[in-house]
């Protein structure tokens, strides 16, 4: 009897894993590998004929192919700019609430709608609102504030596309940061905040001295989650400008996409995926390793 | 006492004043997108766009809602949404739920090198591998099939919610799971009377966040959806502004309708979502 609880003992966890790890291996681990095999083939669509063996043909093709380095740019701007405004607007966001005696909750209800709210829909809203030249935001800008005279002509020029584009990022995502700081700010204890006051720290002093080195665990936390978010951006262009004019403000995921299911050129889309993959894992790895530190030391 | 404690009260009244007027503005500039959205939504007939722009509608009318309604298919595109939405979260937070125990319960071999394995290709965006996985599908017979966005979402939410709930389950009480094997109950009744009762709050916050994710997806019901009758209501919605480019306020009715069951599980769930969003934050 020992024995057999003993063999169910050891028999059981790989039951339980069965089903979630089949689809772990078929639609996840399957497609990685495969995406690996189709990176070095030109990809043939066309069924009875033969895909062909091209050995690094797409990967030097990516190299040498102006657009990926624009998409790259365009992500890195996308990432840069997006990253540190959502976390520094968040912050600003979390101590006002924080500092609120009432009506936080309400605030912070308020302040996530627009993280609850589908891309699609929020991507759809922003092309509207910026929209040449009629939109509300040249409405605004000339007639209300008076800041330009012109409307912008927002999606003719590369340089002008963009901004739709991170403005929704910013926006989008200030919610998200906000709620976890403000939990966070929550778990500061009062007593250390009295303290600091009474020895004569300013609040700005408090913020920088005592707020921000409790809260890094959680600020390292949001930055690592939003540069992975940053690099997955793809909706908001493929909405918003669909990667125009002139595939300027193209983004290496929607460039990829197109590549694959406009031009129906797999290899090369899957040989761009296998690139973007690689880059990912090893950040994700570097700051797994340099994130390990202060979570032990929080936690 | 009196006269230097006036003065102070009133700087603090000053200042509640001013934190409140911030937070009226932030939440202003978070909400005012929406606004204009329903604004429209009850413009029944602007073709093009209003200048200057108007927030109140002179005439609204909830034409526009009865015609998203009513037309293409949309109640088809809603219930498409729901049976997707549904089922895949279903089997997402069952598998999930089942991975986690045998992670967080048992000692067997390969457990460590296999967790590593999952949460490494966590890492990699779904996007990644959407050529590869699109192929798969077609050769499985499932393009333009509900089935193949379902099996495709529930892979791509089970990772990282064993994770989250593999956390939850480590922290339960090993006493009762103990008395129960004595009782001689198996690990079967033991996972479906012990650990999930006890995880309720966390399984509620892993299905919301599935269920919200699966019904707003987007990229992958537009890669292997061409069958008009097979849409999701986040497809419907894009190609609904493709056909009716110039009748924003159609379109914005559209979109209200698809947010409605959004907003309802939002504002009554609320506290899961807090828990939901720190759960991973806070701790670490």
């Amino acid at each position: 009897m020992a024995l057999s609880l003993k063999m169910r003992k050891r028999l059981v966890p790989y039951l339980f894993l069965v089903p979630g790890l089949l689809f772990f291996l078929i639609f996840q681990i399957y497609p990685l590998a495969k995406g690996l095999q189709m990176s070095f083939y030109r990809w043939s669509i066309m069924p009875g004929k033969a895909s062909l063996f091209i050995g690094l043909a797409n990967y030097l093709r990516a190299f040498e192919d102006p657009v990926v380095g624009r998409a790259f740019l365009n992500t890195l701007i996308y990432t840069l700019v997006t990253v540190p405004g959502q976390m520094i607007l968040a912050m600003l966001a979390a101590l006002l609430l924080h500092s609120l005696p009432r009506g936080r909750a309400f605030f912070r209800t308020v302040y996530y709608l627009p993280v609850i709210t589908s891309w699609v829909i929020v991507s759809l809203l922003i092309r509207y609102l910026f929209q040449s030249p009629n939109g509300l935001i040249n409405y605004f800008l000339v007639e209300v504030f008076h800041v330009i005279s012109q409307p912008i002509m927002w999606y003719e020029q590369a340089r002008t596309a963009f901004i739709p584009i991170l403005v929704l990022g910013i926006w989008k995502g200030i919610g998200w940061s906000m709620v976890i700081y403000l939990a966070a700010l929550q778990g500061i204890p009062k007593e250390l905040m009295e303290v600091a006051a009474i020895d004569g720290a300013s609040g700005w002093q408090r913020f920088w001295r005592i707020t921000l080195p409790l809260l890094s665990p959680t600020v390292v936390f949001t930055l690592v989650m939003l540069l992975i978010g940053g690099f997955n951006v793809f909706i908001s262009v493929y909405l918003i400008t669909g990667g125009g004019p002139r595939q300027q403000t193209e983004v290496l995921l929607s460039y990829t996409y197109r590549q694959a299911f406009d031009f129906l050129d797999f290899g090369y889309g899957a040989a761009l995926s296998m690139l973007m993959a690689v880059f990912l894992i090893t950040a994700s790895y570097l700051q797994m390793r340099f994130l390990r530190k202060p979570v032990e030391v929080y936690g | 006492m009196k006269k230097s404690q006036r003065p102070l009260n009133r700087s603090r009244v000053l200042r509640l004043l001013l934190l409140y007027l911030l937070a009226v503005a932030g939440a202003a500039v978070m909400v005012f997108p929406f606004l204009w959205m329903v604004s429209n939504a009850f413009k029944e007939h602007v073709f093009v766009i209003e200048y200057p722009p108007q927030l109140i509608p002179t005439h609204p009318s909830v034409g526009n809602f009865v015609r998203a309604w009513t037309s293409n298919n949309f109640q088809l595109y809603f219930t498409n949404s729901a049976i997707v939405a549904l089922t895949s979260t279903f089997f997402t937070v069952l598998f999930s739920a089942m991975m986690a125990y045998a992670f967080a319960r048992f000692q067997f071999p390969g457990r460590e090198a296999l967790f590593f394995t999952i949460l490494l290709v966590l890492m990699v965006p779904d996007m990644i591998t959407i050529i590869p996985k699109f192929l798969l599908i077609k050769t499985l017979g499932l393009r333009n099939s509900l089935w193949g966005l379902i099996l495709v979402y529930i892979a791509g939410s089970t990772s990282l919610n064993t994770f989250l709930l593999r956390g939850f389950f480590e922290q339960l009480p090993h006493e009762l799971e103990e008395a129960m094997l004595i009782d001689g109950a198996g690990y079967l009744t033991i996972f479906l009377r012990m650990i999930l009762p006890l995880s309720a709050p966390a399984l509620a916050t892993v299905t919301i966040f599935s269920f919200l994710g699966h019904w707003d997806e987007f990229t992958w019901a537009l890669t292997i959806i061409d069958d008009p009758l097979k849409r999701t209501l986040p497809i419907a919605i894009y190609s609904f502004q493709g056909q009716h480019g110039t009748e924003w306020g159609l379109v914005f009715a559209a979109m209200i309708i698809a947010l409605i069951p959004v907003l309802i599980i939002f504002i009554a769930l609320q506290r899961y979502f807090v828990s939901g969003i720190t759960a991973g934050a806070v701790k670490g």
